[in-house]
């Protein structure tokens, strides 16, 4: 019985240097200038999978970092320092949800940038809303973000969404190979059935067929035998639609079958560092994907001189993060979006920052060439274009022009 | 060599139990008042973590059975509490319940196969049920919501309260696990109880004393998962929100973890475990991002060498420095009862737990 008291002052000592957090992080947005905000710092959080199965996604956090103190010691932006306090949820959505509290309601953030994950946004959009704190460019290509402006007014996605993307490849589908015999792999979730959800409705009207497809799961241990029974499909086309270690291996049965299938392999899963070097560049030739930022790795960036702005200030304030991960290349461009947005921002409060959130129009110079961002108070999605890349067996390489397409 | 000496079941004794139960009533009923909404919000979660792991100690350190599976029954009331909140128009206080029984039943099922099974086979046997758990929610898409998860409305605090709903949903929580504490000390006090004990330390010693094995295997693994249940349900309500992906191995394993180092065979040790994995991760990230794993795990194996019987070990070993309570050895001695628990779980686990009798 008395334990229990002890654990009780136990508590309250674990506890204790949280009391001067009274009033908390809510602010209606009634006061002029909102919590998180002064003339010389604003304070921005995130939470990304650190540590856990998803890890290999922390590095966006990193890359982002890296460019905000970049950007600081530049003098900020508008004088203002950004501060941005990052926790490790390890893709479990309740620790999320745990990290939104104590940013908006300890830490005292001004928004919360770039959470990563799509069950880990899902868990804290409707507390973040509820507090009306912005929550800016999430790392995830779900349609919903951009989708329900009216219920979640504080929230944007940033890159190109799934719906988008299939689009694209449609669109690059009719062009190179009209009468194509499609077999989908997809993953059986929200991003495996957005991607092809939106490929279907994409190619309605026109000669190409899908004609068979698998799903598998996260937890599943292999891709194999699902690609083997779409290489009897008698398909002429492959649509991978898979995360990393499922590319890979997909990627890596379909070499040592005699299927030759076109192969479209998702953006998520295009890493070359990732996915392609582990079963060899040497296989991976042929293979088409998207892009719509500039890949560090890619040989014609070489001298670029946004590339090598990006290359100094990794090396610099992250040097542990590898450069030639294309993670830290998008941790690095969306922070620019949100760098942008902030000098945009009239008043220091959080409904300023919304406003200049839904009226961007900026290029960026890690973006491919004429990639800009764009929103509108309806419009969502900040980036709706790619181009298509081909994999020379050394490299990705650029094919035709950017392609636009609206998820609508 | 203690300062103060009481006789158990005197008035001194009395006065000083009465006097401990109000200084916790009192702290527990002040959280809500003296700290910001996130450090409410955490306190809420021990609260349910707590609850969780005191229906596994039951298992483990009173029955001496083990669970790796502990997440599973936690999703199943989770998932029963969101389910319920989504589908029907239940109030959601009706939802905790019927949380505690659905899992109450799931682990009741899975009490018969543990029949056969003991340690490390039946530690298999559960680790395989916290593994399928989160792949059997996504295949049940149209009830679960797959791997979109469900969204559900979190109680709000009811106007007349003039509490904040982070301080209401705190209350809400202590409400449901004070009696559920409650209940588990007088289990483990009476004839269940012991029951559960002697099996644990001896099943052949247990059965000469007319003890049904399989009545109390089955009866206790049903009732931690029901306590696992509870927990679920409220898990529910504090994060509005589950997906597959809250109820991984992870939460497994920390419910384990906090077993342990609360102490095996305890009921107030169920408080410090959930302290322990609800804040021990928080620090261990402010001191290293990259390390908070690396931190939270060498923690656990410091605690695991310095008080091998968890901290109400230790504390009982340094408290009984101060207040020495002189027992009469009639039947209602619960601290010796646990101080038998305590040193028969160390045996089974194969370490020495070490006396723990100041």
């Amino acid at each position: 019985m008395l334990w229990l008291v002890l654990a009780g002052v136990l508590a309250l000592t674990l506890g204790a240097c949280g009391r001067d957090e009274e009033g908390g992080g809510g602010g209606g947005g009634s006061a002029k200038a909102s919590p998180g905000i002064t003339d010389t710092e604003v304070k921005l959080g995130g939470s990304y999978p650190f540590s856990g199965p998803a890890s290999a996604y922390g590095t966006i956090g990193n890359g982002a970092k890296a460019h905000f103190e970049a950007i600081n010691a530049k003098g900020g932006v508008g004088g203002r320092k950004i501060k941005f306090t990052t926790l490790d949820d390890g893709y479990e959505p309740p620790k999320a949800l745990q990290n939104a509290k104590r940013l908006i309601q300890q830490e005292q953030v001004f928004a919360l940038f770039n959470t990563l994950g799509t069950p880990n946004n899902l868990a804290i959009w409707d507390f973040v809303n509820q507090q009306k704190v912005p929550h800016l460019f999430v790392a995830t290509g779900a349609s919903v973000w951009g989708a329900d402006v009216k219920a979640h007014p504080y929230t944007i996605g940033w890159q190109p969404n799934y719906v988008t993307e299939a689009q694209v490849y449609a669109a690059y589908l009719k062009k190179e190979k009209p009468n194509a015999k499609v077999a989908v792999l997809y993953q059986n979730d929200g991003f495996g059935k957005d991607l092809l959800g939106g490929f279907e409705k994409a190619i309605g009207g026109s000669q190409i067929k899908i004609v068979d497809k698998e799903s598998y799961n996260v937890t599943d241990p292999t891709v194999a035998a699902q690609v083997k029974r779409l290489a009897g499909s008698g398909a002429d086309t492959f649509l991978n639609v898979t995360t990393p270690k499922f590319s890979a291996q997909a990627i890596a049965t379909i070499a040592k079958s005699d299927w030759k299938p076109l192969h479209i392999l998702n953006n998520v899963g295009a890493s070359k560092t990732l996915v392609l070097k582990p079963v060899g560049l040497d296989t991976a030739k042929g293979i088409v994907s998207t892009a719509y930022f500039k890949d560090p790795e890619d040989s014609q960036w070489a001298d670029d001189a946004a590339v090598k702005e990006y290359r100094a200030g990794l090396k610099k304030y992250s040097p542990k993060t590898d450069p030639n991960d294309a993670f830290a290349m998008f941790g690095w461009t969306v922070a620019e979006t949100m760098a942008k947005a902030l000098e945009k921002m009239k008043e220091p409060t959080r409904d300023s920052l919304m406003e200049a959130v839904r009226s961007l129009d900026v290029e960026q110079a890690t973006m491919l060439p004429g990639n800009k961002i764009q929103t509108g108070p309806d419009d969502g999605f900040p980036i709706e274009a790619m181009q298509i890349q081909e994999f020379d067996g050394q490299n990705w390489k650029l094919q035709g022009e950017l392609v636009e397409a609206k998820a609508k | 060599m203690s300062m103060l000496s009481v006789d158990r079941g005197s008035p001194k004794h009395r006065r000083l139990q009465i006097a401990g139960y109000v200084a916790l009533a009192v702290l527990a009923l002040a959280v809500p008042f003296l700290f910001g909404p996130f450090r409410v919000s955490q306190f809420t979660l021990v609260v349910i973590y707590a609850v969780a792991v005191l229906g596994l100690n039951l298992l483990v350190g009173y029955s001496g059975q083990i669970s790796l599976g502990h997440g599973a029954f936690f999703a199943v009331g989770a998932y029963t509490s969101a389910i319920l909140l989504d589908k029907t128009g239940l109030p959601y206080l009706l939802t905790i319940p019927a949380a505690g029984a659905v899992a109450f039943l799931a682990g009741f099922a899975l009490g018969v196969p543990a029949l056969r099974l003991r340690g490390l086979y039946l530690a298999l046997v559960t680790l395989a049920v916290a593994i399928a758990a989160p792949v059997l929610i996504q295949r049940f898409e149209s009830l679960t919501g797959g791997s979109q998860g469900l969204t559900v409305e979190q109680p709000k605090a009811p106007g007349w309260s003039g509490l904040a709903d982070d301080q209401f949903l705190y209350v809400l929580c202590l409400l449901v696990a004070v009696p559920l504490f409650a209940l588990a000390a007088g289990i483990v006090r009476r004839d269940i109880g012991r029951a559960l004990i002697a099996m644990r330390d001896d099943e052949t010693a247990a059965r000469t004393m007319g003890i049904d094995l399989s009545t109390y295997k089955t009866r206790a693994f049903g009732l931690s998962a029901g306590y696992a249940g509870v927990a679920g349900g409220l898990f529910t309500f504090a994060n509005g929100f589950v997906a597959p992906e809250s109820f991984t191995l992870v939460v497994s394993f920390s419910f384990l973890a906090a077993v342990v180092v609360g102490g095996l065979a305890t009921v107030a040790g169920a408080l410090f475990g959930a302290l322990f994995i609800v804040f021990v991760p928080v620090y261990a990230q402010d001191v290293d991002q990259a390390l908070s794993g690396v931190i939270y795990g060498a923690t656990l194996i410091v605690c695991m060498y310095v008080f091998r019987s968890g901290v109400m070990g230790l504390l009982r070993k340094g408290f009984g420095k101060v207040v020495e309570v002189r027992g009469s050895t009639s039947g209602r001695n619960d601290d010796e009862v646990q101080e038998v628990a305590v040193a028969g779980a160390g045996r089974s686990a194969g370490a020495d737990s070490g006396g723990v009798r100041p």
